[in-house]
């Protein structure tokens, strides 16, 4: 096996007084895809935004590249490799596509690149080249969501966060966007996708974890995991 | 019919030009507004902190108050910056009154600062163009002083909207104020971005203020005056525009002017505030509001 890109260690986090995030260890290697799967509230996201830098645990660290990284704000997890697709989308309504995409390229070593990689988006998705001018309010939730990865991209990471991407989307739209992920994830950059679609995630990934009230489940490589434990694991049984 | 427009010519371009300068008052404020989504009641005794700092500037240095620009925008520019970054950032994201109140605090601060250094006695910031006047088709003189104020702010609100569209800290400050969570993601520091927004408004404060200094006599607690006219320009106008601020600015000096035509100069501010009251009855957001 690879050595490990991310290494989550026996994290706890706290929303105030609620714990959300019971131990969790996670470890994501260079150049795969590793799902995370559960169900609304089993804590994917949480931990999607602790390795972001949005949260903080309160026990545990986070290694990436073997540095420890908790602690960081999220602009600065962006500067060292690690770039998020936030759930909703989040675009910058009113911004430009093209502007959406060159505030995903702020970090200054980002800039220097910036003519080259917005090709190479520019080729991933060339809807997003045709709508360059147009306020990025004015897109299809699909076009959005292309967007945001996108926009994600542009900082060249070296890991990237994926949070629900097919949350909301026409089943049509969701099979592009998943092939774009795995055409992504062809270029060398490592993803670590939450996701509430169970076989979607099975499909996408070299490794998934299953999350269930804030701790994990269930671990292992997808076509090695019986339905039936994957099934008790989801709902916790 | 013609006639009676011709009479009207007078109030018409005085409005104008006095808009124009009530559009650069406000537009810092707006900014703020917009972008930290802070209501800055400390905007027009910054403003009047410039007109003292060209003040002495011009003694030091015996220029005229325009040059002193060179020295006193820069000096403001800092001044913003860290007032947000170590005094205004810090009470962020604590709900509406901290930063309401710490502003407050700054302008009684800033007030009785002036007081005491300056001393209550009206200053102006002498310069021949503030008496000269430019006879347009024999029937109306022009303060040059007005048409100075009016091309001062369109050349600043022109820089302003050239570094909001086409620099990266330009862009990353639109981001942040659409959403500043998704802008931390894309690896900006958003409280350094807000105190270069802040910087930038207090840089545009410096411009009014010596505009202001020109144009009128000041004291150390004109301040507030200046606050409430750019609470109207950001009302009339809205947030989301800069050229929508300076329109703002433009309808308010027109309604002003006309109404002191009209009514005669006692009703000159209530006219103002009348086209205030309407536009907060019929369309809230502002004339010129976008998203």
């Amino acid at each position: 096996m690879t050595q490990a890109l991310l290494r989550v260690q026996k994290i706890d986090v706290f929303y105030h007084d609620f714990h959300a995030l019971w131990d969790v260890s996670i470890e994501v290697e260079e150049a795969l895809v590793v799902s995370i799967i559960g169900a609304n509230g089993a804590g994917k996201s949480t931990l999607l935004n602790t390795i972001a830098g949005v949260l903080r645990p309160s026990t545990g660290t986070i290694e990436f590249h073997g540095r420890k990284i908790n602690g960081l704000m999220p602009y600065q997890a962006v500067t060292e490799g690690i770039s998020m697709v936030p759930e909703g989308r989040r675009m910058f309504p009113r911004l430009t596509v093209l502007e959406n995409l060159e505030v995903g390229c702020y970090i200054r070593k980002a800039r220097k690149r910036k003519d080259e990689v917005l090709r190479r988006i520019y080729d991933l998705f060339p809807i997003l080249e045709e709508r360059k001018n147009q306020f990025s309010s004015t897109l299809s939730g699909g076009e959005q969501q292309m967007l945001a990865i996108g926009r994600a991209l542009m900082c060249e990471p070296k890991l990237i966060l994926f949070d629900e991407i097919s949350l909301g989307l026409a089943p049509l739209v969701i099979k592009n966007i998943y092939q774009r992920v795995k055409q992504i994830n062809s270029e060398g950059i490592t993803a670590l996708l939450v996701e509430q679609d169970i076989q979607r995630s099975l499909k996408a990934a070299h490794k998934v974890y299953i999350m269930q009230s804030g701790k994990i489940r269930l671990e292992g490589i997808p076509k090695e995991l019986a339905q039936e434990d994957i099934r008790k694991a989801y709902f916790g049984l | 019919m013609l006639s009676f427009l011709v009479e009207l010519k007078g109030p018409i371009v005085n409005g104008l030009l006095l808009g124009g300068l009530y559009g650069i008052i406000g537009i810092g404020m707006s900014m703020i507004f917009g972008i930290v989504r802070m209501v800055n009641l400390a905007h027009g005794d910054l403003v009047i902190l410039a007109s003292y700092l060209s003040l002495v500037t011009m003694a030091f240095f015996h220029v005229s108050p325009l040059i002193t620009l060179i020295l006193v925008i820069p000096v403001m520019c800092l001044i913003g910056f860290v007032i947000q970054y170590y005094l205004l950032n810090r009470v962020l994201g604590k709900g509406m009154n901290p930063p309401l109140l710490v502003a407050f605090g700054l302008s009684i601060i800033l007030q009785n600062l002036l007081l005491l250094i300056f001393t209550p006695d009206a200053r102006a910031l002498l310069t021949s163009i503030s008496v000269q006047t430019i006879p347009v088709g024999g029937f109306l003189n022009l303060p040059v002083v007005y048409l100075v104020d009016f091309i001062g702010s369109i050349i600043t609100i022109v820089l302003l909207s050239r570094f909001f569209n086409r620099t990266y800290m330009g862009k990353a400050i639109r981001a942040a104020s659409d959403d500043e969570g998704a802008a931390q993601l894309m690896g900006i520091n958003t409280k350094t971005i807000y105190a270069v927004a802040m910087g930038l408004a207090t840089g545009t404060a410096a411009v009014a203020g010596i505009l202001v200094g020109m144009t009128f006599t000041f004291y150390p607690h004109t301040g507030p005056e200046y606050l409430i006219i750019a609470f109207g320009v950001v009302i009339v106008g809205g947030l989301g525009s800069l050229f929508g601020t300076f329109f703002g600015g433009l309808i308010l000096g027109l309604a002003q002017l006309l109404g002191a035509h009209f009514l005669g100069p006692g009703f000159q501010l209530l006219s103002g505030y009348v086209i205030l009251l309407l536009v907060m009855t019929f369309k809230p957001t502002g004339l010129f509001a976008k998203g």
